[in-house]
């Protein structure tokens, strides 16, 4: 609901200071953003200055003692492992949203959603610390050495799938019921309605779950450092361990000092950026607030 | 066509000559070149009407020509809508509606609206009308008590609901949560009734009931009646508007007393719409 | 909900169905196979004196209590914070705000990216903000505050749902009686916006929980009972990574330590719902 500013202004007191306090909030909490890129780029400065951008993708390695700073094979980590764990968790977790609201019985649904529910907010930490004890162990009997993009890829699936699922179920459950039963009237099949009428309706809200979901995969540090094995190379198969760019800061942020540790800022800027593009990127296709 | 009272065509209403004379014409809401516009779009341009003290006064015509819009507009609630213009004068009573420095809240307790759809809070039946006379300073139980019987006496609703005062509202009937609507406007004694199709949404009898109620208003309270049903508006009006649309935007066409606009008008539009609805 | 939709025989429709039930299958076995995992190894470690007493020898024996201590503290900071932060911006942005106002535009851009960005940089940020320039040092208060400014975008988004669930028609009624806006707020959205309110928390208490990147360099890894919000303090899921990624032979004590992390997300998920479903029987569901 809006409104317009003659309403806004009403002559009540009480209205009026509600109002401002409501828009202190609200520039509290906007403006935590400027403040985390503000203070990411002070701390970022000396290495932007004194090593520069270009050496970030053209230096022969990552080697910071000895003032060596490509980051290139940790963005390709960070790249397979998000675009990985999406392809698998978009239809997986699309289809979940599916099953609740259109295939399981209704108890069964229920029970089901609360399953994803649960499966979301289990922490990070306790996936890769099962990744770690259970899939690790399991692909290294495949094919060694085991802490591999695979294990990152399939772990992070795990955990965008209930974003993507619990997105996607809100969205269908919000399409209004009359779509539904003005296809079931015309005599169409379930799936033909759902593909017909049901993710074209729901298309928004479907895509905004893919997209926290990326968010969310690009941004996951324990997890993926715990099974990934963190071996800094651009990853030649399925097998070969990798370091993201997130497991990078947190293994390095401990002890980095220096142009070292303002090459890690500048490798969260990076994050950043990426974290940005997408939200612009969603703006533009969707025509949609993600917000909304 | 909507299935309506059921009572006209049994019962065929007083004649128009044998109405009580109950309104002594005397202007409470004046209207000057009133227009509205959603963002660019008009609802309706330079209105002027003049509305009656105590009288019920129906605004007809057809879907979309603004009638609703006037009706909000009379309100401020036009204020919530975004993008919404108004403009022109509207004076209550000598206040100006539509001045910046107008107290929106007091305005609003001054006009009461009914609208189409009954809304109750999901609130109890109690709470319902408890609620608005706290929220207006009455904090007296017992006062509160008295006003709450009063004001579901007021609408028939008592009888129905005393011994369940405390169940949820939304529990009640279409034509009961229309009534209840119509009572939580009534306990803050407005002056002016606002009814944007108040029956439309209701079945025949539920329908009937209100209609009799808002009859029973006249005299009380100065009524303005939005309603698409020509026979409804004929039985319960003391006068009567035209609302119809001219170059996409709503236009008023004629405005008189119930008996001219539907016994004698002069604007061939009127005309035709009345006698068009007749047959 | 919707078997309006018939199943009807026809190739594509039997493969659909049998594609959605895989996928749920799958699902459901991963959830199994990984909880009963934990289960399976957790629940011999826990007992009493596994909650309450301090650990010993790096995490591999002893407890978690001043653990689970700095934790709640955390935690507790966290919302202290971002509730009332984020239940304002919410009222703002769903009551107050037009979609076209230049400061609603903003403030909704700014958390988009906020809800997108990694938990990591809020670990850089919160190290670099509340540690370094604050002067808030490897504390408690630090870990809280940063969790907070994560979790706002989350609680923000849901509550703001919550509030856009509520009929118009309310709006419009309660500005028809002539009711100002704080008490129309107060008395009508509000309370119809809890449930909304109410799947915020636990998805902001979910993340901070969980959280494990953002805390380590800004609460630390202190594992010692904290007597301030001013001193460091572990938390569960940094004790969690610690043991099994640093300490050898912590795995047993990883594993109790867990599913006492996920005893307490289920606890905290079954008292919402109880919650909003006591709630719902109370005041009732628009029609």
């Amino acid at each position: 609901m809006t409104s317009s500013d003659n309403n806004i202004l009403s002559r009540w007191p009480t209205d009026r200071l509600l109002l401002w306090l409501l828009r202190g909030t609200a520039a509290i909490a906007g403006s935590i953003v400027l403040l985390i890129v503000l203070f990411l780029v002070l701390d970022a400065l000396p290495a932007l200055q004194h090593i520069g951008i270009a050496r970030f993708f053209t230096d022969p390695s990552w080697h910071p003692a000895e003032h060596f700073y490509n980051l290139t094979p940790m963005l390709w980590g960070t790249l397979f492992a998000t675009i990985g764990a999406v392809l698998v968790a978009t239809p997986l977790g699309i289809l979940s949203a599916v099953f609740c609201q259109y295939y399981a019985p209704p108890a069964l649904g229920r029970l089901y959603r609360k399953l994803i529910e649960l499966l979301a907010g289990i922490p990070s930490v306790v996936y890769g610390f099962w990744g770690l004890v259970v899939l690790v162990p399991l692909i290294g009997a495949i094919h060694p050495p085991g802490p591999s993009l695979l294990a990152g890829i399939v772990i992070l699936t795990i955990m965008i799938l209930p974003t993507i699922a619990l997105m996607a179920d809100a969205s269908l459950a919000s399409i209004p019921p009359q779509y539904l039963r003005g296809a079931a009237a015309l005599g169409l099949p379930r799936w033909a309605t759902i593909r017909g009428v049901v993710f074209p309706a729901a298309k928004s809200g479907l895509f905004t779950g893919v997209i926290l979901g990326t968010g969310r995969a690009i941004g996951e540090t324990m997890a993926i450092l715990m099974v990934c094995g963190n071996v800094v190379q651009a990853p030649q198969s399925l097998f070969d361990p990798v370091r993201t760019l997130t497991a990078n800061i947190a293994l390095e942020m401990a002890y980095a000092l220096g142009n070292h540790r303002a090459a890690l800022f500048v490798s969260g800027l990076f994050l950043m950026g990426m974290i940005a593009a997408l939200v612009g990127a969603a703006d533009r296709i969707s025509r949609e607030k993600i917000y909304a | 066509m909507k299935p309506f009272s059921a009572t006209p065509d049994t019962q065929p209403w007083a004649p128009l000559e044998q109405r009580p004379a109950c309104c002594v014409p005397k202007p409470f809401i004046e209207v000057e070149q009133l227009s509205l516009h959603y963002g660019q779009k008009p609802a309706f341009h330079g209105v002027t009407l003049a509305i009656n003290q105590g009288c019920i006064t129906a605004i007809v015509g057809p879907s979309g020509c603004g009638k609703t819009s006037f009706l909000t507009s009379l309100n401020r609630l036009t204020d919530l809508i975004a993008g919404c213009r108004v403009e022109g004068r509207i004076h209550l009573d000598g206040l100006d509606v539509l001045a910046p420095q107008t107290d929106v809240i007091h305005l609003r307790r001054r006009v009461g609206m009914i609208f189409q759809k009954p809304n109750p809070f999901p609130l109890s039946i109690r709470k319902n009308l408890e609620f608005p006379l706290r929220e207006h300073g009455l904090r007296d139980r017992e006062r509160l008590a008295g006003a709450i019987e009063t004001g579901l006496r007021d609408v028939g609703l008592w009888d129905e609901v005393k011994d369940r005062l405390d169940s949820p509202a939304l529990a009640l009937s279409g034509g009961q949560q229309q009534r209840l609507c119509m009572a939580r406007a009534l306990v803050l004694a407005p002056e002016v009734l606002l009814m944007d199709e108040p029956c439309s949404a209701l079945d025949p009898l539920s329908s009937g009931i209100v209609e009799d109620l808002i009859v029973s208003l006249r005299s009380r309270y100065t009524v303005l009646i939005v309603t698409h049903n020509l026979a409804q508006a004929r039985r319960i009006a003391d006068y009567a508007a035209l609302f119809w649309t001219q170059n996409g935007t709503g236009r008023l066409i004629e405005a008189g007393t119930a008996k001219h606009i539907f016994g004698t008008p002069h604007e061939p539009l009127t005309v035709a719409y009345v006698s068009g609805m007749r047959g | 909900m919707l078997n309006t939709l018939e199943p009807h025989p026809g190739g594509w429709e039997r493969l659909a169905t049998t594609f959605v039930w895989s996928a749920a299958a799958l699902v459901t076995a991963t959830f199994c196979w990984l909880l009963g995992d934990i289960i399976w190894h957790g629940l011999s470690h826990i007992s009493w004196a596994f909650l309450t007493t301090p650990p010993r020898n790096a995490g591999r024996e002893g407890g978690i209590g001043p653990i689970l201590v700095s934790t709640l503290l955390i935690l507790g900071v966290c919302l202290g914070v971002a509730v009332p932060l984020g239940v304002g911006t919410a009222v703002l942005l769903a009551e107050f705000t037009t979609d076209t106002s230049l400061f609603g535009r903003l403030t909704r851009r700014s958390l988009d990216v906020l809800s997108g960005v990694p938990s990591i940089v809020f670990g850089l940020f919160g190290n670099a903000f509340f540690c370094k320039t604050l002067g808030l040092g490897f504390s408690i208060l630090s870990g809280g505050l940063t969790l907070a400014c994560m979790v706002l975008p989350i609680l923000i988004r849901s509550t703001e749902e919550g509030f856009r669930t509520v009929p118009t028609g309310y709006r419009l009624s309660a500005a028809a009686l002539g009711l100002s806006r704080t008490t129309t707020l107060l008395y009508l959205l509000l309370p119809a916006a809890v449930p909304g309110l109410l799947v915020g928390l636990v998805l902001g208490v979910g993340r901070a929980i969980a959280e494990t990147a953002a805390l380590i360099f800004t609460s630390g890894y202190v594992d010692r009972m904290p007597q301030s919000l001013l001193d460091s303090g572990r938390a569960l899921s940094v004790h969690i990574f610690d043991l099994s990624m640093n300490v050898s032979g912590g795995d047993s004590h990883a594993y109790a330590s867990a599913l006492v992390l996920i005893f307490a997300l289920l606890a905290i998920n079954g008292a919402t719902s109880w919650l909003t479903k006591h709630w719902l029987s109370r005041r009732i569901v628009t029609v």
